[in-house]
């Protein structure tokens, strides 16, 4: 990244000062407070992340093999499992979207020169490392294997494996979460630009705002949660282990009223890059703005009343089952919504099938599977027989990698031309885009069959008449982790070698497109003034005007 | 079934054949709308896709009564969804009153089965065919997870309390169970197998699996053992006859029924709730009696008059 002397001499983008070329050395990078460049501290930090989860599920799909275990020992896989949710969850998944795009976004997006608070920012990314390195001291000296959910009085009296500097890992790394939320929050309201009032706002910025205040709600009650594991773990004070007198379903209502709307930290700033896809290649206004901008909230919302769906058979009372199935299918109503919306949206647009508009349509798809398969688990009938099966890790994989993952990918893509002011090869990009939707479904589709077969989740060995669709599932993961390694790198390559973007490549709305590429440190050489609303596309129906 | 590829597990007992209608429900609307929405975006995609750099779109994006009926009809969905799961689980979740008791036991990695009749088994449960069956479960240290398949049958078995399923078997055989909480190194370890057999086959398997006395003789040993009857025989504690099952009046003016969590605790922390009349003299047998005697005394007192057609806490 700091090779500045290129030898490609049509390119402005050495010419020209802007944030990647404005000061080189690991000190303009470690101490900077421009918010681009810790987006990218973070893009690097979780990619890596990402990479480590994924070797993790690829070891354990191998193991699934065979019905008594091809690879390691059970104790081995519980390990595996554990690092692979821990990892993915915490260290890639939460911080994908709104530490990376978001950082690198927000101000862009509302006109404005920084975060509220850039020297915070840059110490969201300290506090994230700290946690993410305890986690991977954790790993490396020896594992541990509570399984992602931390569930007790397993996690506090009976593992003798690193429990405490995992649960203390994601402790630290939830300030940054919490962190990053207030920044956003308060650069939302308080530094957009002249005009930019909140519905001309980018819907990208509503799920942002949305995911950013269950952050700072949520994100609290999970450092809780942790901080008394390790109490008990430590001094044996009986808060959730029955033999010194706690409540064992007590942790999980603790860490499910945290972990749920956490999944909406992971899928809402998806939704949000995928308003902006859909419009920018369609060329076209959204379809429902005003519908689309307050399903976000009303996600965010009830997000925080269905933490019971995950404790129908933990021994809640049937009364309380019965609410929180009635709260769990409210939420299912404006993501319903939402996916009608982005259909509609492409109705006499002008359609374009670029790579990220690939990502964007796969994550329509993906995440109208998840969510209605999310269904058969608020349903409570149902839900008794395929709780803590394949069924459930098949859905929210469809959600959270399906969608979230497709989503970060997509905007990866959309926006890298701004980020690095470079094109990356698109024919390998829409190639890769195809791997990873095959890939995923051949992965993750035969879960769902697994499940409602009856085979648990967790288990490192199982009866042989599931290993035909455990087969197939391996099968597809290999499939997957080639589509993920194409565009690591291709999109390295294009650093250097890509074709200079110029300011708009995709010809796209937005306060960000105005800005050159890769933008200046202050990003907008004087404050913008809004005059228009998100995504005025030119209209076909009107006369054609000077701008046409 | 579809041999070789069963879409579905075994239905064989009586709560399968509703869940699985439920589970075809939820899928036909599932792949409606699946198909649905994949359709629509590829015509859409296709038949508006760009064919001049410069071309413009039609910037149609507002349409109330569109999104008033794609709101109204996943909500109209969700509606009859919700019924039907919840009165089904209503339904699923109430023993029948004329259930056989077998008592279950979680351990890392094992499950210890006992029937009343006293007989003891490891990782492998077998029960009559065509008569309801009700589990009453705790763990001796994490928690776990009874699932049968076959059964769809489902609950955690948490330390500390008992939780309860039940079913009726409809076809002999023999159905896989499993952990299916997570609960350590050799959770998928934690498995067994269900023998559905008919009546009289049971029968013969019973007694010729009996070795010692039932549970509630085990029980009535305990209760000399453990010096219960020093006051519980005589007057000085509530006496356990026709105990089990009714309303008892607390010294604090509320009434408990006496299920298998109420003796439970009265058993294990006995000041958590005292009966009117009586004072706070019996002390604690926490950590003297095994899950498996507080099961066995608990039976026993059921034996002393049972107050048929209440529940345990579900």
């Amino acid at each position: 990244m700091s090779t500045a002397t290129v030898e490609v001499p049509q390119a402005p983008i050495e010419s020209r000062v802007h944030y990647l070329n404005k000061s080189y050395g690991v000190k303009s990078w470690l101490l900077t407070t421009d918010h681009k460049r810790i987006a990218l501290l973070y893009l690097v930090s979780i990619t890596f992340f990402f990479f480590i989860g994924g070797a993790a599920a690829v070891l354990m799909r191998l193991n699934l093999i065979e019905p008594t275990g091809a690879l390691v020992e059970p104790a081995t896989y519980n390990k595996l499992f554990t690092m692979h949710g821990i990892i993915m969850v915490f260290f890639f998944l939460i911080p994908s979207i709104p530490a990376v795009l978001g950082n690198f976004l927000v101000p862009m997006m509302i006109g404005a020169r920084d975060v509220a608070f850039p020297r915070l920012n840059l110490l969201s990314w300290y506090v994230f490392m700290t946690g993410g390195l305890m986690v991977l001291y954790a790993v490396l000296s020896g594992g541990v294997d509570t399984g992602w959910t931390f569930y007790t009085p397993l996690s506090t009296a009976y593992l003798n494996t690193h429990v405490m500097s995992a649960a203390l890992g994601v402790f630290v790394a939830g300030f940054s979460s919490i962190l990053t939320g207030l920044n956003f929050v308060v650069t939302i309201h308080k530094m957009r630009a002249p005009g930019m009032t909140w519905f001309k706002m980018p819907l990208f910025l509503w799920s942002i705002y949305a995911t950013s205040i269950i952050q700072i709600l949520g994100t609290p009650v999970l450092a809780i949660t942790l901080g008394l594991v390790a109490i008990e773990r430590s001094f044996h004070v009986g808060i959730f282990d029955p033999a010194v007198g706690g409540d064992p379903v007590l942790f999980q209502h603790l860490f499910w009223f945290y972990s749920h709307p956490a999944v909406y930290i992971m899928i809402l700033p998806s939704m949000g890059v995928i308003s902006e896809l859909i419009t920018a290649f369609s060329k076209k206004r959204i379809f429902g703005y005003s519908f689309v901008a307050f399903s976000s909230v009303a996600i965010a919302v009830i997000s925080f009343l269905v933490w019971g769906h995950h404790m129908f058979v933990s021994g809640q009372s049937v009364y309380a089952g019965l609410v929180f199935s009635a709260l769990s299918f409210a939420v299912a109503i404006p993501s319903a919504i939402k996916v009608f919306n982005w259909t509609a949206t492409l109705y006499k647009g002008s359609v374009s099938y670029d790579a990220p508009m690939l990502y964007a349509l796969g994550f329509i798809g993906l995440f109208t599977m998840g969510g209605l398969t999310g269904l058969f688990l608020a349903t409570l009938a149902v839900d008794v027989h395929v709780h803590d099966t394949y069924f459930v890790i098949a859905h929210f994989h469809y959600i959270m990698v399906g969608g979230a993952v497709m989503g970060y990918l997509g905007g990866i893509h959309f926006w890298w031309p701004k980020i690095t002011g470079r094109l990356y090869p698109d024919g390998w990009a829409r190639f890769a885009a195809l791997v990873i939707f095959v890939g995923f479904n051949l992965t993750f589709f035969p879960q769902y069959m697994l499940g409602y077969l009856g085979m648990p989740r967790r288990y490192a060995v199982y009866p042989p008449e599931f290993q035909v669709l455990n087969v197939m599932s391996s099968a597809g993961a290999s499939i997957l982790g080639i589509g993920y390694l194409i565009p690591l790198v291709y999109l390295i390559w294009s650093m250097r070698y890509g074709p200079v973007a110029g300011p708009n490549p995709w010809g796209a709305k937005g306060l960000e497109w105005e800005a050159p590429s890769p933008p200046p440190t202050e990003n907008f050489e004087e404050p913008p003034v809004v005059t228009e609303e998100a995504y005025a596309y030119p209209d076909a129906d009107a006369p054609a005007s000077a701008e046409g | 079934m579809w041999h070789g590829f069963p879409l579905r597990p075994d239905q064989a007992s009586t709560i399968a054949r509703g869940v699985d209608h439920l589970y075809y429900f939820l899928t036909a609307v599932d792949l409606f709308f699946t198909a649905l929405i994949f359709l629509t975006i590829f015509y859409l995609a296709v038949k508006y896709r760009r064919r001049k750099a410069d071309e413009r779109a039609s910037q149609f994006s507002e349409h109330l009564p569109l999104e008033i009926l794609w709101t109204a009809i996943p909500m109209g969905l969700v509606v009859v969804m919700y019924l039907w799961g919840s009165s089904l689980f209503i339904r699923n979740s109430r023993p029948p009153t004329a259930s056989t008791e077998v008592f279950v036991i979680g351990k890392q990695w094992m499950w210890h089965l006992q029937h009343p009749e006293g007989v003891r088994e490891i990782n492998e449960l077998h029960v009559p065919v065509g008569r309801p069956i009700k589990l009453t479960m705790t763990s001796e240290d994490v928690i776990h997870d009874f699932f049968i398949p076959a059964f769809r049958v489902k609950k955690d078995v948490v330390p500390g309390r008992y939780s309860s399923i039940w079913f009726e078997a409809t076809k002999t055989g023999r159905y896989h169970f499993f952990c299916a909480q997570y609960c350590g190194a050799y959770h998928s370890h934690m498995t067994g197998w269900v023998d559905v057999m008919d009546p009289v086959a049971y029968q013969h398997w019973l007694s010729g699996a009996i070795k010692g006395g039932s549970m509630a003789a085990a029980g009535a040993q305990l209760y000399q053992q453990f010096g219960c009857i020093t006051c519980h025989g005589t007057g000085k504690g509530p006496s356990y006859a026709g105990l089990y099952g009714k309303p008892v009046l607390l010294s604090d003016g509320q009434t408990v029924i006496a299920d298998d969590n109420y003796l439970r605790e009265s058993i294990l922390d006995p000041s958590a709730k005292i009966v009117k009349g009586y004072t706070a003299i019996m002390p604690t047998f926490r950590g003297q009696l095994t899950e498996e005697q507080i099961l066995q005394l608990i039976a026993y007192i059921k034996s002393l008059g049972n107050a048929e057609g209440s529940l345990g806490k579900p």
